[in-house]
């Protein structure tokens, strides 16, 4: 199998899984308690929070471990709007956002609040003046992510942490794409809460973590025992913080290196699309190097994604949904309306492992098949 | 052309699996056989409810389940669109000229082998599979279409309306078994669906209420039930919701036999209703039918073979003429409740010849009017 689905997840690099192996057998402690095992448990995990708290220039304390990207979209976004309801019930977001926040914000309507739910333009850039009007004195959070999951496009963070800093409204980023890819500080950008998860930067499925600054309240929203200084409640996953940590050591050493590299396959896919005359648009702008998402007019996405799959490549399209047919993305509805394009559309996404001659391989085989939809339709 | 004589291991097959017992024992059945099996769900229709349950999530859990089990890959395809317009439309269309339409027909014809088809060609299979009971296979130089073993089970009245070119590309490797064959395969290998409840009823009404479902798309006009002489006996709630020969929810009570629907007047908007089972209004010498289509050369000018005119009868003798844009079909003996929208299907032995959509009856050479 040719993979080029790393945005949906990774493969767990072996050195994370070298890092996770004694917690699971050896040192397989519950962080709280008293005794030896617990307290090796314990360091195992606050060597993590400080490892992954220098990626984010943040303070160790202000870091929360969760199950995962959703869950700390869900806690950041539900639990600061409850904590901050005294100040306003008015919040925002954009369309672009992965499920984990737009439903998340669903929920937040049926509790009484209100959502402005920014429209994004083709480029698949939020525009900061359409943020900056939809701002109003009661408006207490406003969740704009990093970069998209489907497009790779990047937000502007650092005018919109600015712009929320002079009117003290909190903003929350879902940083699951962009974490590990980018370089991210979390005070220069003006972030208050992010999220991010281990098993997009080849680290392992059920963990992630929830940025808090210092001072912000969120409401908890798992309760039951004291872990995570009363923020996170159900005993850590200790083996997955720790392969979460060397997950991030691994990303950070070698970020330049890989997004170079991430380039020059993207300019390579790109090249042998065109010289086999393969009709094709990108969608969105320009933005994180490992995600692509193309336009292939004239084809139907299901036989489309099958047929890659049984010439052995993995690429995706918009969500499964009821039943697994596909919908279309919501994403490439925000930034171009109902049209074809959002049921023509694919996105390719670089990892770990991808090299030169799949990359080729996958050209080849994304020229094939394309063409068999596009003569056929100029017939 | 033999299109059945590659070996296994160089066929693919495209098998249209439904999260029922019959679709996945044919998959199981094949990949044991070893050909190069593929397993596609189709999602025809959405019936999620407030809740978000929907029969189509867990029908497709099943699929996965036993695709799984075989160790084939699995897809699930999005028909809504198709089937709506070919199928669904069809059928409103018929209840709204106070037919009784047969979708199962018109999506064996318009989706199963004919969008599904096209779609498991365009993959790269050789054929489509599915769970049907009925058998596909070449002789004399024809593609045959012939009973399921099975004779309470057999399928082929829904199949009636494929042609050559589709029968060719189908495989149906449980048409010579018994049902409870079926389940032993299942039971035995240990498929997820073996237990399964078999589905029954229309498939995109399922077990709902069917008159408050088509009540959903079509205005109801109530009216009176009368006899044919004009005797008022009560009133119905709206013609589409009866069929011929129908006893029950006509709420006539009193003395002597019970009430049956003999009839309808679109116009007037009546249903008529008569005494007793046997009552003569319901029986017809013929029918005149449209639609036909052959699932081999056509049989002829004229020609006798046997019949059904609905699903799960026994065959009868009949003479069928070839007309311009029809057929007329005469009984050997009279038939009652000769339903107009139904299939009429024709068999040579086991060979199913094909078929066409019912019209009219007719008895001593009048057309019987009163039959919408």
């Amino acid at each position: 199998m040719n993979y080029f689905d790393h945005a949906a997840t990774s493969p767990m690099r072996r050195e994370v899984l070298e890092k996770m192996m004694p917690y699971m057998l050896e040192e397989f402690g519950n962080p709280s308690s008293i005794h030896g095992q617990g307290r090796k448990a314990r360091a195992a995990i606050d060597a993590a929070r400080r490892v992954i708290a220098k990626e984010l220039n943040a303070k160790p304390n202000e870091l929360v471990f969760t199950s995962g990207g959703t869950e700390s979209d869900n806690y950041a976004i539900l639990g600061a709007a409850i904590a901050n309801e005294d100040k306003g019930r008015h919040v925002i977001t954009t369309r672009i956002e992965h499920h984990a926040v737009l439903h998340a914000f669903e929920e937040l309507e049926r509790r009484g609040f209100e959502v402005t739910y920014l429209d994004v333009p083709e480029s698949g850039v939020l525009s900061l003046s359409a943020l900056e009007q939809a701002l109003r004195t009661d408006t207490i959070l406003v969740s704009v992510m990093f970069a998209n999951n489907e497009v790779g496009t990047i937000q502007p963070i650092e005018q919109i942490g600015r712009l929320l800093k002079e009117r003290a409204i909190l903003f929350h980023t879902d940083a699951v794409q962009a974490f590990g890819k980018l370089e991210i500080d979390v005070d220069t950008l003006g972030i208050d809460l992010l999220s991010a998860s281990a098993h997009k930067v080849n680290g392992p499925k059920g963990v992630g973590l929830l940025y808090i600054r210092s001072g912000v309240k969120v409401a908890p929203q798992t309760f039951g025992g004291e872990q995570e200084r009363k923020r996170r409640a159900g005993t850590e996953n200790v083996p997955g913080i720790a392969g979460f940590a060397e997950a991030v050591v691994l990303a950070s050493g070698e970020r330049e290196t890989v997004q170079n590299q991430f380039s020059v396959l993207r300019h390579q896919l790109l090249t042998v699309l065109d010289e086999n005359g393969v009709r094709y648009e990108v969608n969105g702008t320009d933005g994180l190097q490992h995600v692509i998402n193309l336009y292939f007019s004239g084809i139907e996405i299901e036989p489309f994604l099958i047929m890659l799959d049984m010439r052995g490549f993995a690429v995706s399209s918009g969500s499964a949904c009821t039943a697994g047919s596909i919908e279309p993305s919501h994403v490439l509805s925000a930034m171009y309306g109902e049209q074809e394009r959002t049921r023509q559309s694919v996105r390719i996404s670089f990892g770990y492992g991808n090299d030169a001659s799949q990359v080729e391989l996958l050209a080849q085989a994304l020229s094939d098949v394309v063409k068999s939809f596009q003569v056929k339709s100029e017939i | 052309m033999n299109t059945r004589a590659k070996a296994p291991s160089e066929t693919t097959v495209v098998v249209g699996m439904s999260g029922g017992v019959d679709s996945s024992v044919t998959a199981h059945i094949l990949k044991e056989q070893g050909y190069n099996v593929i397993g596609i769900f189709m999602k025809n229709w959405d019936d999620t409810d407030e809740d978000g349950f929907c029969t189509a999530t867990e029908d497709y859990e099943d699929v996965i389940a036993v695709a799984n089990q075989i160790g084939i890959p699995y897809y699930a395809v999005n028909f809504e669109k198709e089937y709506w317009d070919k199928v669904f439309t069809y059928f409103l269309d018929e209840y709204k000229q106070g037919r009784t339409p047969n979708p199962d027909v018109m999506c064996n014809k318009e989706i199963k082998f004919k969008a599904f088809l096209d779609h498991a060609m365009r993959l790269g299979a050789d054929f489509v599979a599915t769970g049907h009971y009925a058998r596909a296979v070449y002789q004399d130089g024809e593609h045959k279409l012939l009973r399921g073993v099975d004779n309470n089970k057999d399928q082929t009245y829904f199949l009636n309306q494929l042609s050559q070119e589709q029968i060719a590309k189908a495989m149906f490797p449980i048409g010579h078994m018994e049902k409870s064959e079926v389940r032993k395969i299942a039971e035995e290998a240990g498929l997820a669906t073996a237990k399964k409840k078999d589905s029954t009823g229309i498939c995109f009404i399922g077990e709902r209420n069917f008159k408050q479902f088509l009540g959903q798309y079509l205005p109801a006009q109530p009216g009176e039930m009368k006899t044919l002489d004009g005797k008022v006996m009560g009133k119905h709630d709206g013609l589409m919701y009866y069929t011929m020969g129908q006893r029950h929810g006509l709420g006539i009570g009193g003395d002597g036999d019970p009430w049956f629907v003999v009839g309808k007047n679109l116009d007037e908007n009546v249903l008529y209703v008569d005494q007793g089972f046997h009552n003569p209004l319901l029986y017809s010498e013929g029918l005149l039918a449209s639609d036909v289509s052959w699932t081999t050369a056509a049989p002829g000018t004229e020609f006798r073979c046997t019949a059904k005119f609905r699903y799960r009868q026994t065959d009868s003798g009949v003479t069928v003429r070839v007309l311009e844009d029809g057929l007329d079909v005469r009984f050997d003996e009279p038939q009652r409740a000769i339903t107009p929208g139904q299939a009429v299907v024709f068999y040579d032995g086991d060979i199913c010849l094909g078929g066409a959509t019912i019209d009219q009856a007719y008895k001593a050479g009048e057309v019987l009017a009163y039959l919408a």
